[in-house]
């Protein structure tokens, strides 16, 4: 079941659009496929997932652009928020 | 891509067909909205300025207002005066005729002699307008005829990844058929001035927008707030944004991604096709009435929350991704695209219908702030009444 929104195909994260459990299943549409990945924590509706692996000091992209940096090593499924990314 | 629209002697083409009044100055607001409620297909415009600004001021004023009237939806305006303000009847016909040669009239409270003469008067006027109006005819127009403006506002999460991704797929197609769309809203780019930069179809475009939302930015900081520190909000960041550049990137998405061919200052008639920026405020009503100060037939509003804003000459359709709005409040939404969140339907499907509903709307289809006859007016200043 759809739960989540990509922007961009380069994009380092999606959006939420269900509140999340950690270890309930994420899934978007990228290029008209689903895609799946594993929440490694509670994420609120509306707030970023990782979708990408991230190294600490690397860009995070959003809409096809940088939002910000990560402030912390970032996993696939991680919650994406002040606690890991700054601008 | 075609619409039906009217096509006026001076170019301009319009999707309605507004026999305006207007009052001068506000002090003849009371008396000029008398005059509009007592003629059947009147259109009011409120004017709250007209006198005591001062001269930079009053030049934004006057910019707004003759651009209002040179809009394509209007047929023709009664202007109704005072006697003693300071923007009278020599002012408004130099800024009018500037822009357009449609029929204006002017009459003063002061010179009819009081508020009944000018009423029958006004009324008299009104209905030789309404009468010329009705010999127009709708004739078949070009898409790229269209002059859009982007607007949002009451923005949640939804906005910048549904309702706004759709927008800028539609203003893709737009400016692909040769047609305008016009983005503003100076302060909610802040953050993104780089990315614009880059999406300026020349180097010298490019530097004034960056310029533009620079300026902003500083004018600001010049009266103690810096809105990059006071963005995103608490609230902001309790909804999931985190920075800056996330909120106005969620913002300018409804901008699509074809490059910038102008900047525009607030309110000044758009004269190019393409996708634009026009410099101001983000106060919603604003920045409506500048879209269409600077031509635009029709403007599409986003919103997350939900508002009722219209405007008296130009449809202002609705459009949002939170589904719970667009159920719980209906009345003031014109179209749902929270199938993209939901994934039942694609951004570029959602794009390409938002597209032909406008062209319904075009054609003459009411969107829901007409129905209600919502009309509202702001014009931004920068300085106090004297």
């Amino acid at each position: 079941m759809v739960n989540s929104v990509i922007m961009h195909e380069i994009d380092s994260v999606a959006t939420v659009t269900k509140n999340v459990s950690a270890g309930e299943a994420i899934t978007y549409i990228l290029n008209s496929e689903p895609v799946t990945i594993k929440s490694s924590a509670d994420i609120p509706i509306y707030h970023k997932v990782a979708v990408k692996s991230v190294k600490k000091g690397e860009a995070i992209f959003k809409y096809g652009e940088i939002i910000g940096y990560a402030t912390a090593g970032i996993q696939i499924g991680d919650h994406v928020h002040t606690h890991n990314l700054s601008n | 891509m075609k619409f039906n629209g009217y096509i006026r002697s001076d170019g301009h083409v319009g999707i309605r067909n507004h026999v305006v009044v207007m009052p001068g100055v506000i002090c003849a607001a009371g008396v000029a909205q008398k005059i509009a409620n007592q003629v059947k297909g009147a259109q009011y415009l409120y004017n709250p300025n007209g006198c005591a600004q001062n001269s930079s001021d009053t030049a934004i004023t006057l910019e707004i207002l003759s651009g209002l009237i040179a809009n394509g939806n209007v047929f023709g305006v009664l202007i109704v005066g005072l006697g003693c303000e300071m923007i009278r009847e020599d002012k408004y016909l130099e800024a009018i005729r500037k822009k357009t040669d449609k029929p204006v009239y002017y009459i003063s409270i002061q010179k009819e002699g009081g508020i009944n003469k000018t009423v029958e008067k006004g009324k008299e006027i009104v209905n030789t307008l309404i009468k010329e109006s009705s010999k127009c005819v709708r004739k078949e127009c070009d898409l790229s005829e269209l002059i859009l403006g982007l607007e949002c506002g009451g923005s949640d999460p939804t906005s910048g990844f549904s309702a706004n991704a759709v927008l800028g797929n539609t203003s893709d197609r737009i400016v692909d058929l040769g047609g305008t769309t016009i983005l503003c809203e100076t302060p909610e780019a802040i953050g993104t001035e780089h990315i614009l930069k880059s999406r300026g179809k020349t180097p010298e475009i490019g530097q004034k927008l960056y310029d533009t939302i620079i300026k902003f930015d500083q004018m600001f900081k010049n009266n103690g707030e810096d809105i990059r520190k006071t963005n995103p909000s608490p609230g902001n960041k309790a909804s999931g944004i985190t920075t800056l550049e996330e909120k106005s990137l969620g913002c300018i998405h409804k901008s699509g991604t074809r490059p910038f061919s102008g900047v525009y200052e607030y309110g000044q008639m758009v004269d190019k096709k393409g996708l634009m920026f026009m410099d101001g405020t983000a106060y919603d009503v604003a920045s409506v009435v500048s879209l269409v100060a600077g031509g635009a037939q029709m403007v599409a509003f986003t919103t997350g929350m939900g508002t009722p804003v219209g405007n008296a000459l130009v449809p202002v359709i609705k459009i949002t991704g939170n589904n719970d709005t667009a159920t719980r409040l209906e009345d003031m939404i014109d179209f749902d695209t929270s199938s993209s969140i939901s994934g039942t339907k694609s951004v570029e499907e959602l794009g390409k219908e938002l597209l032909d509903y406008m062209v319904r709307v075009c054609n003459g289809e009411e969107v829901k702030a007409e129905i209600n006859n919502i009309s509202d007016m702001a014009i931004n200043q920068f300085y106090s009444y004297a």
